[in-house]
């Protein structure tokens, strides 16, 4: 009772400077969240610097620019930017779907659409590569109009776009319910034809929120390791992802090369996670008109 | 009135052909892959499929995915709390960098998430070698995994509670302070009343993820069979064994708890919106 008083009191006392601190346990929550961010989120990113400045300049670029890598790069780029902008498009319309229009189970797919967040990566990794398989429900009649996608890179744009399709569609859902009617309303009583009024009016207050989501997508993508390993076939050169050559150097005991690789993966997703991060504070300001 | 005030997309050609690619594409695309998994499994019959769950090595695992979950889920909810609090309730220098810094786990791939701590905890890293000094060794067992497992979790209840307390925000438990309640009890008798129901979803998501978490945990675990080995390690050695229908025996029980997930976050929200239409001036703005 008494520390909690005393808890109590403290902001009560500062009120003079600042208003706002009036609630108790400021020290508290914020000493046990810089705590928990220090040791678990910060603390473990010395380990990969200490490792990595082991290395001369030479090694460090030789291991990053080593051939088999630099195709992973490429190969995890395309793959990732095709996932996404194919979530891009269908997020789009499942999301306009959801909104906008009522039919039966509707519910059932609003629930269903959270299922890539939920299911584990590996049980998703064995579940598509099953269903790809040269005689899996979806192999057997994609081989028939010539297109393989078990083992190849399209295996990974397949894996890729089904763990991040929620992004899309939960970053534009809320911009699409918000929207108000009245402009396109306006806009479709003077004439105008429904792909214009898209374009003209819904489209510039949606595509921030849809630029949001894919880029959420294509952060996903990139990292992404448990869907990807089962369905790609992992061949040197064509189908390897750069978080699999990071795991590959590892069960070789090359850790200062996988640090290397690794230091670089980590740069690129804090680089976006910033810059989404900038970005979306940027627009909900201009939203709510700040 | 008799005026329509049509919006785009209305007409019944465009609203049909729409929800139908959109049903179809989210049949094609998850709904299916489920019933995959639930057929493989049984596809040698239930008295296999009983047998391939109750496999020693499966218990082992599902006991260790448990004790793992067990461990991280209540850390995370009481960081979560402590963190939403903080940043929703009080104004302070870094408390949007502190916003962004809590989603580096959501942007980082899983593999980088588990070297970050084999080179930090292994046996050659700094910390890890001093703790070696005094025979502890943390990577390639069950500390290992759980470490690693509240790192990729630690956002889930966090990022549940700001966007709620934000739109909360602070009068009812200034009211409290002002009638002389303490901290603890503004804590228990205000605020846990209404987050409660996005402080459940925050723990059944993180739940979900500390049992699913593969990536991450493969780096660190050493996979010993029925000592290391997590429910999802072991789908990955079963099939990698070519025991197609004991790895999706064992995926089934990962799929459950996925769709159990899923059925928490419609009942969450279905409680949310009824809270809201019950009082209408905290709906409102």
């Amino acid at each position: 009772m008494s520390t909690s008083a005393q808890a109590g009191v403290a902001p009560v006392r500062r009120l003079g400077r600042r208003s706002k601190r009036v609630l108790p346990g400021f020290g508290l929550s914020l000493g046990i969240s810089l705590f928990f961010v220090s040791l678990v989120l910060l603390l473990p990113m010395t380990g990969l610097v200490v490792e990595t400045s082991g290395m001369t300049w030479d090694q460090f670029w030789f291991t990053i620019t080593d051939p088999r890598v630099v195709e992973s790069y490429k190969v995890t780029l395309w793959t990732a930017l095709a996932a996404s902008l194919f979530n891009g498009l269908f997020g789009l319309l499942l999301a306009w779907v959801l909104v906008r229009y009522e039919f039966p189970g509707k519910r059932i797919v609003d629930a269903v659409v959270d299922l890539p967040f939920a299911l584990p990566t590996a049980v998703a990794g064995i579940t598509l590569a099953t269903l790809f398989s040269q005689n899996g429900w979806y192999g057997q009649w994609l081989a028939k109009i010539g297109l393989e996608v078990a083992f190849t890179p399209l295996g990974i744009v397949v894996a890729m776009a089904f763990t991040s399709i929620p992004f899309v569609v939960r970053t534009v859902q809320p911009v699409l319910e918000e929207l108000s009617p009245a402009d396109e309303e306006a806009a479709v009583s003077l004439g105008a034809s429904d792909g214009r009024v898209f374009r003209k009016v819904i489209f510039p207050s949606l595509w921030p929120a849809l630029v949001t989501g894919i880029a959420l997508s294509f952060t996903r993508s990139l990292g992404e390791f448990g869907a990807i390993i089962f369905i790609a076939g992992n061949t040197p050169y064509v189908s390897e992802v750069t978080s699999l050559m990071i795991f590959i150097r590892l069960q070789e005991y090359d850790y200062a090369a996988a640090s290397a690789i690794a230091s670089l993966v980590l740069l690129a997703s804090l680089i976006l996670l910033f810059s989404i991060n900038l970005w979306q504070g940027r627009y909900l300001r201009r939203l709510e008109g700040r | 009135m008799a005026v329509q005030n049509r919006r785009i997309g209305d007409q019944l050609w465009v609203r049909r052909s729409l929800i139908g690619l959109a049903l179809a594409i989210t049949l094609i695309m998850l709904v299916i892959p489920v019933v995959v998994i639930f057929t493989q499994a049984l596809s040698t019959g239930w008295s296999a499929f009983a047998g391939n769950v109750m496999d020693e090595y499966t218990l082992d695992a599902i006991g260790l995915t448990l004790f793992v979950a067990a461990l991280t889920v209540p850390l995370n909810l009481v960081f979560g709390t402590a963190l939403a609090w903080s940043v929703t309730r009080f104004r302070f220098p870094g408390r949007k960098l502190l916003i962004t810094l809590i989603d580096i786990p959501f942007a980082v791939s899983p593999v980088v998430a588990g070297l970050l701590y084999l080179l930090l905890y292994g046996r050659n890293g700094w910390l890890g070698s001093w703790l070696s000094n005094y025979d502890v060794q943390l990577m390639f067992s069950w500390p290992g995994i759980v470490m690693v497992t509240v790192f990729v979790t630690c956002p889930f209840v966090a990022r549940e509670l700001i966007p709620l307390m934000q739109q909360q925000g602070s009068e009812e438990e200034e009211a409290g302070v002002v009638l002389g309640a303490s901290g603890w009890r503004i804590f228990r008798k205000i605020t846990l009343p209404n987050i409660k129901w996005a402080l459940i979803y925050g723990v059944v998501l993180t739940n979900a993820r500390a049992v699913g978490e593969f990536g991450a945990v493969s780096v660190v675990s050493g996979n010993v069979r029925g000592e290391t080995n997590t429910l999802p390690l072991h789908v990955e050695l079963l099939y990698q064994d070519y025991n197609i229908v004991g790895a999706f025996a064992s995926a089934s029980l990962l799929a459950g708890i996925a769709i159990l997930t899923l059925i928490a976050k419609a009942f969450v929200e279905w409680r949310q919106s009824r809270a809201e239409h019950a009082t209408p001036e905290e709906g409102g703005a």
